[in-house]
């Protein structure tokens, strides 16, 4: 029973027996984890190519720990000190990869549908690692088989994604897989950041944090992007604090546990404070290890299928 | 498709597993630090009824785990249809211990092959042994059971069907002629 696709390029329209799949895979992988040799020879004799256009530290090594520990030959690829510097194009970069008779490519890319474009012009499996502002379907993965892990289920649960919805890949990607599991999936930010047409794909809009706080089971935190900040979504970090920020003394009004999720890296005391980054509720490193064996789950499915 | 008489029935196989459950308790000289492992998916079963006769005859829990061996076979490659992942189980450390891999039928040896490779990932073993409840003969490796429930010579166009009561709803050994 493999993947239904040959790619991993989102989790827009990708069915709820592969996302099952993958989730249930990974499990197996995450025992593969806990063992004093965490490698097994499964994946021996494949080439992946890391391909990041974009910087990224966590998603760039999560997938290559979980490629080495698959025993996959890994190539990085990164922009500084690339012929891409020299101006070559996409596709040319693609294709001379591709010569090199490579099996895999897991792409980075500030072009949303960089990914989709790849899987057109190579004959390799094509894993989308976050392409602008578009997708990043392993992060949604992660985070599911997380809630999973804790909740048992993803079913009936209410998850509220808050920060800068309009530039989170992330987002995209948890809206689509979790509704897909049939969790009820609400965004949280202010009116700056939050896109006009997000109520099309059947998200509820909260404006104000403590309604959120109030009706959520689980809160995904989005890293407020500094580096996009230049064009005044915010008056201040110090205001989005104030506004948005998930604060011990936030949370306690609610009557059950919330639990904490974050993808990482976290802004301390702008868009979580510290004492939540690091309290009981928060699963953000358990996000972390989930990465790894997630991971392992798409390249093993990708890699060992037809 | 043509099947013969059944090699093994019910019957036969509760013999048969009771009477290897007295050999891994000779040759070990009891149980202390024996742990038995089953390869799924009918290995699983054989080595807990295994486990249930050997815990009966010396009146002590023994450990036991489960093996999937799917991310160690040499075939994933060359596979037509991709293996679901069973999941490993072995809850004790394997180290020093002396370690019985349950399967139940022994035929190229590849699958024993992938699970030596993975219990040494998982530690140091003191011994490892290998039971088998069918020796169907074709080695393709240099590997050979310990304990066997019964030795069938087959041909190339046979084929050994092991049916568990916990997974085909009845205990029996069936020859095929493969047409």
């Amino acid at each position: 029973m493999p993947l239904q696709s040959r790619h991993l390029l989102g989790l827009e329209g990708v069915s709820r027996d592969d996302i099952q799949l993958v989730l249930d895979t990974a499990t197996n992988f995450r025992e593969v984890l806990e063992r004093p040799i965490k490698k097994v020879p499964t994946l021996q004799g494949k080439t992946i190519v890391n391909l990041f256009f974009e910087s990224s530290t966590r998603t760039r090594i999560s997938f290559e720990l979980a490629e080495r520990r698959l025993s996959a030959d890994v190539v990085n690829f990164s922009v500084a000190g690339s012929s891409v510097a020299k101006g070559e194009t996409l596709k040319d970069t693609a294709r001379n990869i591709e010569a090199m008779k490579i099996d895999m490519v897991v792409v980075r890319h500030s072009s949303p549908g960089a990914a989709l474009f790849l899987s057109r012009v190579m004959n390799a499996n094509i894993i989308n690692a976050g392409d602008g502002t578009h997708e990043h379907p392993t992060q949604a993965l992660l985070d599911m088989y997380t809630i999973r892990e804790k909740f048992g289920k993803l079913e009936g649960l209410n998850v509220c994604i808050v920060g800068d919805i309009s530039h989170s890949r992330v987002a995209l990607s948890n809206i689509y897989g979790m509704q897909t599991m049939g969790a009820n999936v609400s965004v949280c930010g202010p009116t700056t950041l939050i896109p006009k047409d997000i109520k099309k794909l059947g998200v509820k809009v909260y404006h104000n944090i403590d309604d959120a706080i109030r009706d959520a089971d689980i809160l995904n935190v989005l890293r407020i992007q500094l580096e996009r900040q230049d064009r005044s979504f915010l008056p201040s970090t110090r205001e989005y604090h104030n506004y948005f920020g998930i604060t011990k003394e936030r949370l306690s009004k609610s009557k059950k546990p919330i639990t904490i999720m974050h993808p990482g890296p976290i802004n301390r005391d702008v868009e979580i404070s510290a004492d939540v980054a690091d309290g009981e509720q928060s699963v953000i490193l358990q996000q972390v290890l989930n990465g790894v064996a997630v991971r392992m789950a798409v390249l093993y499915l990708l890699g060992t299928g037809n | 498709m043509k099947t013969k008489p059944k090699l093994i029935d019910e019957l036969g196989m509760h013999r048969t597993l009771t009477r290897l459950a007295h050999e891994i308790i000779e040759h070990n000289k009891g149980i202390e630090s024996i742990a038995l492992v089953g390869i799924k998916t009918r290995g699983e079963f054989i080595a807990k009824r295994l486990a249930e006769r050997i815990t009966s005859i010396e009146k002590k829990e023994l450990l036991i785990g489960m093996l999937d061996i799917t991310l160690y076979r040499d075939d994933l490659r060359a596979k037509l249809k991709q293996p679901i992942l069973k999941g490993t189980d072995i809850a004790f450390d394997v180290t020093d211990k002396n370690i019985v891999l349950v399967d139940d039928v022994l035929f190229t040896g590849r699958t024993i092959r992938a699970a030596l490779d993975q219990l040494m990932d998982l530690g140091r073993p003191k011994t490892i042994q290998l039971a088998v409840l069918i020796d169907r003969g074709h080695r393709e490796l240099p590997i050979r059971a310990d304990f066997v429930g019964k030795n069938v010579p087959t041909s190339d166009n046979q084929e050994i069907q092991v049916r568990l009561k916990e997974v085909d709803g009845e205990d029996s050994v069936l020859l095929i002629e493969k047409v």
